[in-house]
């Protein structure tokens, strides 16, 4: 998975370092009076959305664009897909039209996988099915080191529909190579048979964890979930396992409350919980399309070697000739 | 292996004669060295081999007192009919293999397999016999479609085509089928299965079972709850919550299975469970067999082999229904294998276009090929790790499975249609030559299978099928279809 | 994901135009194998190279009025900052100092995997109608540099933009010139110049080595 982007547990420890480190440095990019960055310049990377969501594709496409990459939307609706075309036959229109990358949101979980087996480019997985959210992830870790200083031994929280939750096992993955420690509320319905085996602690009763939390992540519940049974009514819900004002003032004072939005005003979370000091909603909007730079910086930056240790940035730069032949030598070595 | 013959014999002359055929120093269930003289169809002599042609043990047929070794030059020419000698030094002879659950695809889904390809594929999986199921388009749930099943494996002639019934009228799960019609019919259908749906409804479960011992026939049954199973992808565990896919969980298999073992018990009447994949439903099929129940049940050769882990990289090669399970699953179906609880080995062989399986998990079809691989998955599961001798394989893939699919050694009618038979004087010449030394990868695009979805491509599998006689007529010779 | 294993400390030892040290990654700062090369500046000279720099800079830029020292990283920041010290303690003359990574507008990313990003850090005082004065160590093909002016045309106006390198050590392939120049150091591109400073590498030393091969 070096080329790709697909699952936050295939991400090293050092790994996800270099990535937030890369975004706090992307991050000063928004204060500066030209916002824009030559890097990725004639790199096109191509937004390939099976499923709506406006907000994530937007999120990539400015991180692209302010590395000076040319963007392609292609939107299931409306589109050969929408006619049935499969998604091996699109994956192969993108590479003969010279995609570097693929970011790609889709209902199935394993579609980011299959697409690798069939471009040449780099897959940036935006969200597939309930498997993985990694982008996400990476940018709550973000949020959650700017605001308060560290993720070595935090105690995050992550509440809702768990077993459906793509955000839920990318964060699991991720604070768990960070060192944070993780703890999962939701009703029994709602969590994984196999919950006992992941890296993290389980609880049902909310109101109890939450002096001992630092974060508290707040997952959307969708009203479907209701029709198979997983809970009696959206007021049991709300009740049990919503974040209301009184629950937030359970919290230590320095503690922050997460949403990977859309919100669900008053199921998940009470509307004076979204707009407290403690939110860190509308910064996690921001800090994704500096997260999402870094990613496309790390992926499209450089050269294509699985292999190659990363190298420092230093002083002066290769004269031309001493290019070409590190070019020939890069070229004949691999 | 060689095939001696006389002047101007082609292979498909071999195969169309019904010519007589010494096979040479072949071993009957891995046991010594013998020589097996095949005359009309039939067995009519086994013979201990002696050490380079010299005089062993003859056991007399009751005809002339010719036993068919030549003097030498490697033919025996015999006024009755050509001989052809087939040296099978160190193969190892078992009863043509049959099949219980095989998925021919035709009528309806000629992209995937054909009765002919389908059957060519069994032919060269040392099959003898199988049994296709009834989820066909049309379905099979009428005597018009299970003779027309039957007519092609005919008309084809690599393997005997006995084909299944639906239980239910268009496999709806709302009504039983004409399955007295369709045992009536030419095909004489004995097995009955709505493989693919199961038999949910517990009242027609039960319909069902009573119905069939009119003819002696047998409930074949897809357990799998259909409510707890909705939308599943893979078995409910560790893999399914890592990889965000919704899981199919060993309850939904084993409450049905439980079931309908007291329902056959109740009436009185027998069941087969069909592909049995958990340890759970294994120890139930245990205890309803303690009982004195008739409860029988099979296996597929990937649920002995293979687990969900496979499933990591999203290769819809690995979904199949019911699904990959984990070690101790597989562990507990190879014991059970290996002490008779679990019956026979069936394939399930489930041929799918390429498209159906190069796309994403959710969207890809569930199922596996299997004919070709089937005995090699054996041998490495089974025999190679010392569960199961040689005899034990043919009791598993041949003797039993003839027996539940009422067409074994004591079943009634011609016996001509017999397969599972010994390997004896008399017995119909059904048999398969099987080489167990080489290694070898697995090679889709060799198959004669339409389809390539097999999850062992690139495996390195033990064994080859070197040949095939059904009815004393090879339909595989040198590892090659004859015609 | 490709190249991102994990170079975030400092980086090595300088030895050429292309970056890392004798062809053995970033983890061998400082250690480069037999040749310890001919020494070019001991810590003496290099001290009285950045003095009479700071008296340069007094001189043109009329007390340093309206002066932004900026230093490139990796190691012309430290030395940014020890010239920015100098004009405090020798003259009272307050200077401004920041850092400019010049990394995402390098030339040559494709060559390598992608690189770790150094520190940007404008001071408060911004660039807008400033005299910039750039400071690195070395001064080679002149393409850091150019990168540099990039940057900082993103990053504001400046009044005017100069130079100061420790080394100038030729070969230029841009039409690039230092204003300031520690010193001036002819080599042939088979050499490699090391430049060890005490905030990062514990000593300071520029020296004058031999390239083996596989310089990069």
């Amino acid at each position: 998975m070096n080329r790709h982007l697909i699952s936050a547990a295939d991400l090293s420890f050092d790994d996800a370092i270099a990535i937030l480190d890369t975004a706090e440095e992307l991050a000063r990019l928004a204060e500066r009076p030209i916002p824009k960055l030559p890097t990725l310049r004639g790199r096109t990377v191509v937004n390939l959305f099976y499923e709506d969501s406006t907000r994530t594709r937007i999120s990539f496409e400015a991180a692209a664009k302010r590395l000076s990459a040319d963007v392609i939307n292609f939107s299931a609706k409306g589109s050969s897909v929408a006619k049935g075309e499969s998604l091996k036959d699109t994956a192969l229109t993108l590479q003969a039209m010279g995609a570097d990358a693929v970011v790609i949101r889709h209902g199935s979980s394993g579609a980011p996988h299959r697409l690798a087996r069939w471009v040449r480019g780099s897959v940036v997985n935006a969200g597939d099915g309930t498997h993985e959210h990694p982008t996400q992830a990476l940018l709550d870790a973000f949020t959650m080191r700017r605001r308060l200083g560290r993720l070595d031994g935090l105690r995050v929280t992550i509440v809702g529909d768990i077993l459906h939750s793509r955000v839920a096992r990318s964060n699991v993955w991720l604070l768990r190579t960070l060192g944070a420690q993780v703890t999962l509320v939701a009703p029994p319905t709602l969590l994984p048979v196999a919950v006992d085996g992941w890296p993290c602690t389980v609880s049902y009763d909310f109101s109890s964890v939450l002096p001992d939390s630092d974060v508290v992540m707040m997952l959307r519940v969708q009203h479907e979930r209701m029709s198979d049974a997983y809970f009696p009514s959206v007021r049991e819900y709300s009740r049990r396992y919503g974040l209301d004002g009184d629950r937030m003032a359970l919290l230590p004072d320095h503690a922050i409350v997460m949403h990977p939005g859309p919100m669900n005003r008053g199921v998940e979370i009470a509307a004076d919980v979204a707009d407290s000091a403690r939110s860190t909603i509308v910064e996690q909007v921001t800090n994704g399309v500096s997260v999402r730079m870094a990613v496309l910086y790390l992926l499209l930056s450089g050269s294509r070697g699985p292999d190659e240790p990363a190298l420092a940035s230093e002083g002066d730069l290769v004269p031309a000739g001493e290019r070409a032949r590190s070019a020939a030598a890069a070229e004949a070595g691999r | 292996m060689s095939v001696a013959s006389g002047p101007g014999t082609s292979r498909s002359d071999l195969r169309r004669e019904q010519g007589r055929w010494l096979i040479r120093g072949a071993r009957p269930l891995g046991g010594s060295p013998a020589d097996i003289l095949i005359e009309g169809g039939r067995i009519v002599a086994v013979t201990e081999s002696g050490r380079d042609g010299g005089d062993g043990q003859a056991v007399r047929d009751g005809r002339d007192g010719r036993d068919g070794r030549d003097g030498g030059d490697g033919r025996d020419l015999d006024p009755g009919g050509q001989l052809t000698v087939l040296e099978a030094g160190h193969l190892i002879v078992l009863p043509g293999l049959v099949d219980l659950h095989t998925h021919l695809r035709e009528p309806g889904r000629e992209d995937a397999e054909t009765v002919a390809s389908g059957t060519a594929a069994a032919a060269l999986g040392g099959y003898t016999a199988v049994h296709a199921m009834a989820n066909t388009d049309p379905v099979a749930d009428t005597a018009g479609v299970v003779e027309q099943v039957w007519r092609l494996g005919r008309q084809a002639g690599h393997c005997d085509v006995r084909p299944v019934g639906a239980v239910t009228a268009g496999l709806r799960g709302s009504q039983l089928a004409e399955l007295g019609a369709m045992a009536d019919s030419a095909a004489r259908v004995r097995v009955f299965s709505d493989d693919g749906q199961c038999v949910s409804d517990a009242t027609l479960m039960r319909r069902a079972l009573e119905y069939v011992k009119a003819f002696d026939g047998v409930v074949a049954q897809h357990a799998q709850e259909p409510r707890l199973t909705a939308g599943a992808q893979l078995n409910e565990g560790v893999m399914s919550a890592r990889l965000g896919l919704a899981g199919w969980p060993a309850v939904a298999e084993e409450a049905i299975i439980a079931r309908d073992c007291l329902l056959a018990a109740h009436v009185g009447s027998a069941m087969h469970v069909c592909h049995v994949s958990t340890a759970g439903s294994v120890e139930i099929i245990r205890w309803a067999k303690s009982k004195g129940w008739r409860v029988t049940a099979e296996v597929t050769p990937h649920h002995l082999l293979l687990t969900d882990e496979l499933a990591a990289g999203y290769d819809p090669v690995f979904k199949v229904n019911p699904p990959l399970r984990t070690a101790a699953d597989v562990a507990a179906l190879r014991a059970g294998l290996a002490d008779g609880t679990i019956d026979c080995v069936a394939t399930d062989h489930a041929p799918h276009p390429a498209e159906s399986k190069e796309t994403e998990w959710a969207q890809a079809s569930f199922g596996m090929t299997g004919l070709e691989t089937a005995l090699r998955v054996v041998h490495e599961a089974m025999v190679s790790t010392g569960l199961l001798g040689w005899s034990g394989v043919a009791d598993r893939m041949s003797v039993r499975p003839a027996a539940i699919g009422r067409i074994g050694a004591l079943a009634g009618g011609p016996d001509a249609t017999r397969h599972g038979c010994p390997i004896a004087p008399g017995s119909p010449a059904n048999l398969v030559l099987y080489d167990p030394e080489p290694i070898t990868p697995v090679d889709p695009a060799a198959q004669a299978s339409r389809s390539h979805n097999t999850p062992f491509a690139g495996m390195k599998l033990p064994g080859q099928v070197i040949a095939t006689f059904l009815r004393g007529t090879p339909t595989v010779l040198d590892g090659r279809l004859t015609g | 994901m490709a190249g991102i294993s994990g170079t975030a400390g400092p980086a090595p030892a300088h030895t050429g135009p292309g970056t890392g040290s004798a062809g053995t990654g970033p983890a061998s700062s400082g250690d480069s194998a037999a040749h310890a090369g001919k020494s070019v500046l001991g810590p003496e000279e290099i001290r009285r190279a950045l003095s009479r720099i700071g008296h340069e800079i007094l001189e043109r830029t009329d007390g340093a009025r309206d002066v932004v020292l900026l230093g490139i990283p990796t190691r012309g920041v430290p030395l940014a900052r020890r010239l920015a010290a100098r004009l405090d303690q020798t003259e009272g003359v307050r200077v401004p100092v920041g850092s400019l990574d010049i990394t995402l507008y390098r030339d040559d990313l494709r060559l390598r995997p992608a690189r770790t990003l150094g520190h940007t850090e404008v001071p408060g005082s911004g660039i807008d109608g400033m005299v910039v004065v750039l400071v690195d160590d070395v001064l080679y093909s002149g393409r850091t540099v150019r990168a540099a002016l990039d940057a900082l045309g993103d990053l504001g106006r400046p009044r005017a933009v100069q130079l100061a390198v420790l080394v100038d050590r030729g070969h230029r392939e841009l039409p690039i010139r230092p204003d300031y120049v520690g010193k001036n150091l002819p080599t042939s591109k088979r050499e490699a110049v090391r430049v060890l400073l005490t905030e990062t590498d514990g000593e300071d030393s520029v020296t004058l080595q031999v390239s083996p091969e596989a310089r990069r």
